[in-house]
């Protein structure tokens, strides 16, 4: 009997497993632990959170792959590790490492200010982000099995979160409604793989998962994209920059699985403690954002 | 027909997708209400520790456990593990199965698999003669059984994929995922 490895299906399966759960920004195996003991799906192995990374400036790069493997070591469920966009080598040495997803990720500093990695490459699967439907397209013809929609990471403000989603969902509804013989045309208009945007017309969704990230803070931020339409939540900052991340961390988890359900997230925020500070992206300054990295 | 599918975190809608096309209707899962009138329920692919960390929270151990008594249940994956009495490891399980399970028996995510599988009893139930194509994420195996559960499906290296004990049926792989529905017909058989 064969087995074959690093099919589409099995790389696109793991995403499958993940919905309706968070995944957890982490940069340490206490970290790592504490985001499992609270029901997180999958960590986030990295060096430093988007809102240090915007705090310290500098180049972002691929963590440390010691530090990656002992995040690895400490947990059961899945780990991902974010290489630099358009940086093939990072993502090499993260399969090497056998993590379990790579985000090429705009959170780090990319290395190709032109082109992304052939994802196909690949046995390990990769997650992108995107900010419209010609994004994700593009990414997923590139090979990417997962989406995210980028919000403004590090900030701790859900609004580029949502407008992201809103985007990419209100484009896929407005491909469902049209008539076929137009869809070329908005293929080449929003630049992306006509098969694909004929798959997920047909579909009424994006053909791979696809979570958001990006400014969620509290488990109403959760819910609320839930509530959009996603399949599931990253959280970056919004845990590890809060008061008492176990049992914020935990909270989200919580109002993610009963996003539609007002009482138990009424109960779920509760008594939460300091939420990260944030910073106000509409107040911030054009060259300080990160969703525009990635082409 | 009306079947739960667990749905605290997971693959649930690919399960609900695959139900509708066989006539039956998914159910939604989350709290202990919602099990009201269900003839059956189908633990979805997802993680294990979620999973039983969100059942815990909402008080649904002993409803499940009590449901799957006199109902078919059906793990998939993680939901294979939350069904099994030993998984090896500190973490919720219903122990209504009796199977030893090892989680990610095959390695990292770069080791998930598809494979052909030759399931004698799914064959014969369905009327069918191709192989059945598994598709394994990150996949548990099912060590040993006990007690009245034997085995459905192994490896050709004798590891076990697929177990039923009575009305209870435990996957390591995902059926859900494909576009063959045998087995959750073979299941909705087990559930009338």
């Amino acid at each position: 009997m064969e087995q074959q490895t690093g099919t589409f299906a099995v790389k696109k399966g793991l995403a499958q497993m993940l919905k309706g759960g968070v995944i957890m920004d982490v940069v340490t195996a206490e970290h790592a632990k504490i985001a499992e003991d609270a029901g997180a799906c999958a960590v986030m192995a990295l060096e430093r959170v988007p809102a240090d990374i915007r705090a310290q400036g500098g180049v972002a790069r691929m963590s440390d792959p010691e530090l990656i493997l002992k995040i690895k070591e400490s947990v059961t469920i899945p780990v991902m590790a974010k290489c630099r966009i358009g940086h093939f080598v990072e993502a090499q040495i993260l399969e090497s490492l056998k993590i379990d997803y790579i985000d090429e990720s705009e959170v780090l500093t990319p290395a190709d200010e032109e082109h992304h990695i052939l994802k196909h490459n690949f046995t390990v699967p990769f997650v992108c982000g995107c900010r419209n439907l010609g994004e994700a397209l593009r990414r997923i013809g590139e090979g990417a099995a997962m989406m995210r929609t980028k919000g403004e990471a590090g900030t701790g403000d859900v609004v580029e979160a949502v407008r992201h989603a809103r985007t990419v969902l209100g484009e896929i509804r407005k491909i469902q409604n049209m008539p076929k013989e137009e869809l070329m045309a908005y293929a080449k208009n929003i630049g992306a793989p006509y098969e694909l945007v004929l798959e997920t017309a047909e579909l009424g969704r994006l053909p791979v998962v696809n979570f958001a990230a990006g400014g969620i803070a509290t488990p109403a931020d959760a819910a609320l994209m839930m509530q959009l339409g996603v399949d599931g939540v990253f959280v970056g900052s919004g845990i590890f920059k809060s008061g008492d991340p176990a049992k914020r961390a935990a909270a989200i988890v919580k109002a993610t699985t009963h996003f539609r359900d007002a009482g138990i997230l009424a109960e779920v925020s509760k008594n939460l403690g300091e939420p990260m500070v944030g910073r106000n992206v509409s107040q911030m300054p054009e060259g300080e954002k990160i969703a525009g990295r990635g082409w | 027909m009306k079947i739960g599918v667990l749905a605290l975190q997971g693959d649930f809608a690919e399960h609900i997708a695959m139900l509708k096309r066989l006539g039956a209707e998914g159910v939604e899962v989350r709290l202990p209400k919602h099990l009201e009138g269900l003839q059956g329920l189908i633990i979805p692919g997802g993680e294990s520790t979620t999973i039983g960390k969100l059942a815990v929270a909402y008080d649904l151990m002993e409803p499940l456990r009590a449901f799957a008594k006199d109902h078919a249940v059906w793990g998939t994956c993680a939901g294979a593990i939350f069904l099994s009495k030993d998984a090896r490891r500190e973490q919720p399980l219903l122990k209504v199965m009796d199977i030893t399970v090892q989680r990610n028996a095959f390695g990292a995510q770069v080791d998930s698999f598809e494979a052909d599988l030759d399931i004698a009893e799914l064959k014969q139930a369905t009327d069918t003669t191709h192989p059945y194509h598994a598709v394994f994420i990150r996949a548990p195996i099912i060590e040993s059984v006990g007690g009245d559960a034997r085995i459905l499906s192994a490896l050709p290296d004798g590891r076990i994929v697929a177990a039923q004990e009575g009305h209870l049926l435990a996957t390591s792989f995902h059926p859900e995922l494909t576009n063959d529905a045998r087995f959750h017909k073979y299941f909705l058989s087990l559930a009338s």
